[in-house]
């Protein structure tokens, strides 16, 4: 399609006018981050990343709890929903709906109300903040399964799952080797989503009295504003580049095998 | 080009007595059948008589109410589908996204631990037989409909399978390409030997493959017969007007013949033994020529098909029937002509009026 010149012009505009309203407030965050006393500039506030040890922690933490919260999601998810897909589709409505109720509760009444379960959970695995990963994996469940419901929807799974089985393929062959190469996309996005959303994460955490990146992040505003608002950038670059590599990895199995 | 083949030996395959319930709905209702070693059978038959779910029963992705399916004398009812040893090329396409075509054809082999060299030498293999040894590198979505069937038939026969299944293969071909895909199909089946269960609605096809034809209707089998026999000697109204186009007319049956537009016509087994009745006639059973004085009836349309023509006329008792001729013969016809239609001497089934 030819566009006329009136219309690139109308574009850049637009970019340009989006990219200062989005980028603005990164590079304002960028500027008071490097901020040194008299005008000058300092890594100070970046440096604390890496030294201060509360936030350092609570840094580890949080890729640690982003970690655990994908690989225990894609263990439950995954083999449930292919299962219901290709055995019992009369449950399909019964998983979307469990999967969509995290998203209709507040935080504040998840927390209310998984309060009694963590002081079981406290009591078997420690009091340890990667006892996160298990509200978080119910926090991911909305969006990780619409990533992979998606991905599911565009193969024909059935016949695809009953090709291999006449072929001689058992069960776990067919989720492993025939359905879950075909949805590598979705479980990605899944994958990727997920961690975006526990990287984010303060509201939970805090008010269960753990102490993850966000929460560190809050204090930390308190009392050293310059490393709090550095550990958000860093924070908001790291999904940023997260959600780029959805995106390119996405496309790239889209257009592979497309070439001989 | 089809083969006679013995049904005196052990069958291949045998359902005995096989029953399918969905609920109130019987999508089988006692099916037996019997294939040969190296037969290839058709099921044919009109949406939800049956024959997918009979299929699907023998490949183990369906489960019998009751009844037995028998392979090679062993029975395989409670066998799960990945233990079976059925090859089987599905209605949709059902190639492997993320495998190349010579991965997808050495997929069977592969779980069966048939090493890397000999996967490769017997995918190259069937990969010849069906036309397409030079496609081993592509993905499914580089393909025509056509060359994912017949990959998909290769995998099916990589595994060298005890009975090859075909649910519809030709249905989302185009008319060109099913005709080809079709006689490919019987071409490799005769080669490879393989006995073959083949369903399909479209009765041209089965006619067109097959050893023997099955018609199904409501779950269970109105007759088996080679396609000759089916379409001469149809055994039941279902199947004379099933299987190719047939004419009711009215007729009336004595002393074992039917007289139809006044001629004599001898009887098929299971028609009415006496008094009226409707004859199925077939169209090219049926003459016209033009007439003035002995006219009775007039044509209302010719249809040129190529070499025939189809030639519609009214009869004077008001019957509408259509008639096969010759487009030659035809040629000399057009609307509104006055025509004697002549009932020929082929043996006709005649059902109660």
């Amino acid at each position: 399609m030819r566009t006329s010149p009136a219309f690139r012009v109308v574009r850049v505009v637009l970019l340009l006018l989006f990219a200062v309203f989005f980028f603005g407030p990164l590079l304002a965050m960028l500027d008071f981050s490097t901020r040194g006393t008299n005008g000058s500039r300092t890594w100070a506030a970046w440096a604390n990343l890496v030294e201060d040890p509360e936030l350092n922690r609570a840094i580890v933490a949080s890729l640690l709890l982003s970690l655990f919260t994908v690989v225990l999601m894609l263990l439950l998810l995954v083999p449930t929903m292919i299962w219901v897909r290709l055995r019992v589709p009369r449950a399909t409505r019964l998983l979307e709906f469990l999967c969509l109720l995290p998203l209709t509760i507040p935080a504040l009444v998840i927390v209310v109300g998984i309060t009694n379960v963590y002081q079981w959970v406290t009591y078997f695995l420690g009091d340890h903040v990667l006892n996160l990963t298990f509200v978080y994996v119910v926090l991911v469940l909305p969006f990780a399964y619409r990533a992979i419901e998606s991905a599911l929807s565009s193969i024909d799974a059935t016949t695809l799952a009953e090709a291999a089985r006449s072929l001689g393929a058992g069960w776990g062959t067919v989720i492993g080797r025939i359905i879950v190469p075909n949805i590598w996309s979705g479980l990605l996005s899944a994958a990727f989503i997920s961690v975006a959303l526990v990287l984010g994460e303060f509201t939970i955490a805090s008010l269960l009295n753990y102490e993850n990146m966000q929460v560190v992040i809050a204090l930390l505003g308190k009392s050293d504003a310059n490393t709090s608002v550095a550990a958000s950038l860093a924070a908001i670059a790291f999904a940023f580049v997260l959600l780029l590599l959805l995106s390119v990895v996405g496309r790239s199995r889209r257009t592979e095998g497309k070439v001989t | 080009m089809t083969t006679a083949v013995s049904t005196q030996t052990e069958p291949a395959v045998a359902f005995r007595d096989l029953h399918r319930h969905y609920g109130e709905v019987r999508a089988l209702d006692g099916l037996s059948l019997d294939l040969a070693p190296g037969e290839l059978v058709v099921l044919l038959g009109p949406s939800g008589c049956g024959k997918t779910t009979a299929l699907r029963i023998l490949a183990g992705l369906d489960i019998a109410t009751s009844g037995t399916v028998m392979v090679g004398g062993r029975d395989i009812t409670h066998v799960p589908a990945n233990k079976r040893d059925m090859g089987m090329v599905f209605q949709a396409y059902s190639l492997f996204p993320h495998l190349t075509v010579e991965e997808n054809v050495a997929f069977g082999l592969k779980l069966r631990g048939v090493d890397r060299a000999k996967r490769i030498k017997r995918a190259g293999e069937m990969l010849e037989l069906v036309g397409l040894s030079t496609q081993g590198n592509r993905y499914a979505h580089q393909l025509s409909g056509g060359q994912q069937q017949r990959v998909a038939l290769a995998r099916a026969l990589a595994i060298e399978p005890a009975v090859l299944l075909l649910d519809e293969p030709l249905s989302a071909l185009d008319a060109k390409v099913r005709v080809q895909l079709r006689d490919e199909i019987r071409r490799v089946q005769l080669e490879v030997g393989t006995t073959t269960l083949f369903v399909t609605h479209d009765q041209e096809e089965a006619l067109a493959v097959a050893d023997r034809v099955g018609v199904m209707f409501q779950g269970r089998l109105e007759q088996v017969a080679p396609p000759t026999e089916l379409y001469a000697r149809p055994a039941t109204p279902f199947v004379a007007e099933f299987v190719g186009l047939s004419n009711r007319m009215r007729a009336e049956v004595s002393e074992g013949t039917a007289r139809v537009l006044g001629a004599a016509v001898p009887l098929l087994e299971g028609s009415v033994t006496q008094g009226s009745g409707y004859a199925l006639v077939r169209p090219e059973s049926l003459g016209v020529t033009a007439a003035e004085g002995d006219a009775n009836g007039r044509v209302v349309s010719v249809a040129f098909l190529g070499p025939i023509s189809r030639v519609q006329c009214r009869l004077d008792d008001g019957q509408l029937v259509v008639a096969q001729l010759t487009s030659a013969g035809a040629s000399r016809l057009s609307p509104d002509d006055a025509v004697r239609v002549d009932v020929g001497a082929d043996a006709v089934l005649v059902v109660p009026g």
